[in-house]
């Protein structure tokens, strides 16, 4: 099932410099697999060696972020929204 | 907030108390109720003057400050003009790094109480003020640096007296929502609910990184508070979720039809729970508000077209 997947800007440069990408996978983690088989690039950048999340990226699934639902195992359906952002300071 | 039939020494100790007014009329379930805190009204006018007394107290007992002493801090607006009021009462000097597309307003409240402002890049956000600070700390390391970010006096400062004062006016809270920026609120209110009632949920609003974080260079640049990660805020949260301005703007408009007149970052979080309401059966959701609506007037967030305020809303620091 194709889920569409929203990129930030630091990661377009491995994805041709597209904002969003389709892949493949019935969890977040096998869209995350399936998104560095399309863009070899973009391997370890998302996805540590040690199979986690970067600590600096987080993936939100229709706003929410996947750390506090199911992690990779998050489950995702047709017309869910996955969008990576990387980590920055907020606050006031 | 005080109580009026007291004289009080100083302005630093209207501090903290703020009221929480019911807000129920504004849940999408009739079995849901939503009460805010307002935390608007503190002397310096949002919830960040809690953290600057506790950040200043804390130092000058642990011998940091001395008197005289000359204060460095990135924020991007209530910090500063948090620590600006405490460091004119207590005479001491203070430089904000401050994002330069934040508010007007945030900006000539520093002024009025005494802070020397050093602009960072408006489109690095608040990563570029921290950035900054650091990079300054280490020239002059003769400047305190009390670091909101980093300092557990901050999410203390919450569990010794936001956490209380919400507990006790919401004993049978089931949810708290707040927003995500430095996460002292959420650890400090989250550690002190939890340890009450370990079955209470802690839901964090952030805004959209979105247009904020073009300046980052490589992921590598990232950012998470050193405060979250060393009181292992991951085990503290229970949800974390976006909500971008539009919504932000959409509820602050909704609360002011009840008379509140709120902050932007007021809307983000109420936005949150809202959807918190939806997705429970039952429940007591407490929304802490940062700060009023006063900051934010020539934002046009009341005023402006719908579309007009998100665009501005974009391009300017609002939580």
């Amino acid at each position: 099932m194709a889920v569409e997947i929203r990129l930030p800007t630091v990661l377009r440069q491995y994805a041709n410099g597209v904002a969003t990408v389709k892949a493949d996978g019935e969890t977040i983690g096998q869209l995350l697999e399936d998104l560095e088989r399309q863009f070899p690039a973009m391997k370890g950048q998302i996805i540590g060696d040690d199979g986690k999340l970067h600590k600096f990226v987080n993936v939100y699934l229709n706003d929410d972020d996947i750390r506090y639902l199911q992690n990779l195992d998050t489950k995702v359906a047709p017309g869910d929204k996955v969008a990576i952002l990387p980590a920055v300071a907020g606050g006031a | 907030m005080s109580d009026a039939k007291k004289i009080y020494p100083s302005v630093l100790d209207l501090i903290g108390n703020t009221p929480v007014v019911d807000i129920s009329s504004l849940s999408p379930n009739k079995n849901v109720s939503i009460y805010l805190k307002l935390e608007g009204q503190n002397p310096g006018g949002s919830v960040k003057d809690r953290i600057a007394l506790h950040m200043v107290q804390t130092a000058e007992k642990d011998g940091i400050l001395q008197p005289g002493a000359t204060l460095l801090e990135p924020s991007s607006g209530n910090t500063g003009i948090g620590l600006a009021m405490v460091c004119t009462v207590k005479g001491y000097s203070l430089k904000v790094v401050l994002p330069d597309n934040v508010s007007p307003e945030r900006k000539l409240l520093l002024e009025i109480w005494g802070a020397e402002i050093i602009y960072s890049p408006g489109s690095e956000g608040s990563n570029g003020a921290v950035r900054l600070a650091l990079k300054l700390k280490e020239a002059h390391p003769e400047w305190v640096f009390l670091y909101q970010y980093g300092n557990v006096a901050n999410p203390m400062a919450h569990y010794l007296t936001t956490g209380p004062e919400i507990y006790s006016a919401v004993p049978d809270i089931t949810h708290f929502v707040a927003g995500l920026g430095t996460s002292g609120t959420l650890l400090g209110v989250g550690k002190y609910l939890k340890q009450k009632n370990s079955d209470i949920k802690i839901w964090a609003v952030e805004p959209p990184a979105g247009e904020m974080v073009d300046g980052l260079r490589s992921l590598d640049d990232g950012f998470i508070p050193p405060i979250f990660t060393e009181l292992n805020g991951q085990q503290i949260l229970d949800r974390k979720t976006i909500v971008g301005p539009r919504a932000s703007i959409l509820y602050t408009r909704e609360l002011a039809k009840l008379g509140i007149f709120a902050g932007i970052s007021t809307g983000a979080a109420l936005a949150g729970a809202i959807k918190c309401a939806e997705s429970i059966s039952s429940g007591k959701i407490v929304v802490l508000s940062p700060d009023g609506g006063w900051k934010y007037i020539s934002s046009g967030a009341w005023t402006d077209s719908l579309d007009v305020a998100e665009a501005k809303a974009r391009s300017t620091i609002y939580f």
